[in-house]
């Protein structure tokens, strides 16, 4: 499935970021560490799916003909998805996942209030229910880097071992390419290179109060938006599209 | 003598108090029975709940459309609700959840033998919302006017949130009884594994339940088995014939004089075997949870720690 216009091309994007980092929580649902969290981590998980089928419905809207929110999700392969690395990579441990949801979060937070900004008013509105949302996803996951942090050895060890995994996947969320460059031009998409520093104002504070320190990697692993992804995705992909894949062309 | 005497004073006085329909609540006096029984009632209640999440919880990331998806999250988010719910009813009896998720573990303790089979196809997922989610609602229902105080109100709330659950599971296998022949088989085929099994979910005959007259005393249960059975199998015979499927029970048919369907005998053998262990997903559904909960250790440990950092900061720094 070839995307051409880009503002679609843009709305799916955002969609396939919300979809994937989704799915990827839901995994978590009657595996959290106790019951709170498995009902906690689903609140988030249904958040991200809500706001994958408003991007994907409004990109299916400005298709038009046979499209729907269910195309974009379970019939493209992997190279048609543009999502963050960051939010394909598996679940790992409970460290890792609330990891990646606090350095993801940090980004959402400013990301979604500048998109409430957006020349493009479904954006705009979209964007508006998932800053609300985004806020408490971060409150969240930043209580959750003190606990793990500062609670024992291991929980610590732990939490700084998957911040030295992820780290290099958060380029990515500051990369801009032609795509942007062209809609940040007309005031539709965040420029999302300007959010670095508040981002990294974010991250370093918690970090700070977490005792955990800011991993050193340098660089970053991008590709995600040209559909460059880790081997992981075409599994995940695999499981997710199976009904469609195995019996296509129905309602369910 | 004198303590004897208060005892049969204080059972007299429950037993009167029960049946005026007064709810007994944690800090009254009731009997260590009553107080045991609850408890067993109640987890096992609860751990059906959590347990029940893995064999719906197996198909959110493979629901067919993302609207699916997004349904079936809540519900199995609902139901780790409900056993929450339940385990701080439990708790107001002087147990923890430690100690009840340890006798789960054990085996001391039992959970609904009805997750023991395996949600193999999309179809079960429509068939475990219509069937075990009514089944849960006849019960739940009847235990709104149970005679213990936390767990009528849990069963209040929790009651709430069925409806959605049944009606999300009828209205996938009333898609499918409208899509093509595949999808008609499919529904079909789920049907014919949850039917008996979901009959079972109501425990045995009256004549052979362990615990129902005293139960029924104490008002703790408020219908009995049979009776609930026998609504469920009403109801549920209605919506499969609504939709075209064909409930698999060659014995079943309406009898006008008794007003209700007579359907034919449960094969509790089977029963006792899925309950004594051997169902085809026993093993795995505890060992999911076993392994969870272990996995967890070190996060609840790391929470106790941050929480006692943080009591003990304040002295510190002053
Ligand atoms: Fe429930
Ligand atoms: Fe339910």
């Amino acid at each position: 499935m070839k995307l051409h216009d880009p503002l679609t091309r843009y709305v799916v994007r955002l969609g396939d970021d919300a979809l994937i980092m989704g799915h990827r929580l839901s995994e978590w649902m009657s595996r959290a560490p106790f019951l709170e969290e498995d009902i906690a981590l689903s609140n988030v998980a249904l958040d991200f799916v809500g706001r994958a089928r408003l991007f994907y419905q409004y990109a299916a809207d400005l298709m038009g003909g046979e499209v729907t929110e269910n195309t974009f999700a379970y019939q493209r392969d992997v190279r048609d998805f543009t999502n963050l690395l960051l939010c394909e990579l598996p679940r790992g441990d409970f460290a890792f996942t609330l990891c990646r949801q606090f350095l993801y979060d940090a980004y959402s937070l400013p990301f979604t209030q500048a998109l409430c900004k957006s020349a493009d008013s479904q954006l705009a509105a979209i964007a508006a229910k998932a800053e609300k949302e985004s806020r408490y996803h971060l409150r969240r996951s930043r209580d959750w880097m003190l606990r793990l942090g500062d609670g024992t050895a291991e929980s610590h060890e732990r939490c700084q071992n998957a911040l030295d995994q992820l780290w290099i996947y958060t380029d990515e969320m500051f990369e801009c390419d032609a795509l942007l460059d062209g809609l940040i031009a007309t005031g539709v998409a965040v420029n999302t290179a300007s959010l670095r520093s508040e981002w990294l104002d974010t991250v370093t504070e918690t970090l700070h109060a977490a005792t955990l320190v800011i991993p050193e990697a340098q660089g970053g692993v991008t590709g995600g938006r040209e559909g460059i992804h880790t081997d992981d995705l075409g599994f995940l992909l695999a499981e997710m599209q199976f009904m469609q894949r195995a019996y296509p062309g129905l309602q369910w | 003598m004198k303590d004897n005497m208060s005892l049969v004073g204080n059972e007299e006085k429950f037993q009167s108090k029960v049946d005026a329909e007064e709810k007994v609540e944690p800090k009254d006096w009731m009997p260590e029975k009553y107080r045991q029984n609850l408890i067993r009632q109640i987890s096992q209640h609860a751990h059906s709940e959590v347990i029940g999440e893995q064999p719906e919880g197996n198909w959110i990331s493979r629901a067919p459309t993302l609207e699916r998806k997004a349904i079936l999250m809540a519900k199995v988010q609902d139901e780790a609700g409900h056993g929450l719910y339940l385990y701080a009813a439990a708790e107001t009896l002087g147990i923890t959840r430690d100690e009840l998720i340890d006798r789960l573990h054990t085996g001391a303790s039992k959970y609904a033998s009805i997750f023991n089979y395996p949600s193999l196809t999309w179809a079960d997922i429509g068939a475990i919302g219509w069937l075990v989610d009514s089944a849960a609602i006849v019960n739940q229902v009847s235990l709104q006017n149970t005679s213990y105080g936390p767990y009528a109100r849990a069963m209040v709330k929790i009651c709430k949130e069925e409806s959605f659950h049944q009606r999300q599971g009828y209205n996938i296998m009333m898609t499918l009884m409208q899509g093509a022949e595949l999808q008609r088989d499919m529904a079909q085929d789920a049907l014919n594994r949850w039917w008996w099994p979901s009959l079972m979910m109501f425990g045995p005959h009256d004549a052979e339940s362990a615990h129902s007259a005293q139960s029924m005393k104490w008002k703790i249960k408020r219908r009995s088995n049979d009776e609930l059975r026998q609504q469920f199998v009403d109801q549920a015979v209605q919506q499969a014939q609504a939709i075209g499927l064909v409930v698999p029970d060659p014995d079943l048919v309406w009898n006008e004089q008794r007003g209700h369907y007579d359907f034919g005998a449960i094969d509790w053998e089977e029963f006792q075997r899925v309950v004594s262990g051997n169902g085809p997903c026993n093993r795995q559904r505890l060992a999911h949870h076993v392994s969870a909960h272990q996995e967890g250790a070190w996060v609840r440990e790391a929470m106790a720690a941050y929480e006692a950092k943080r009591r003990a900061v304040p002295a510190e720094v002053a």
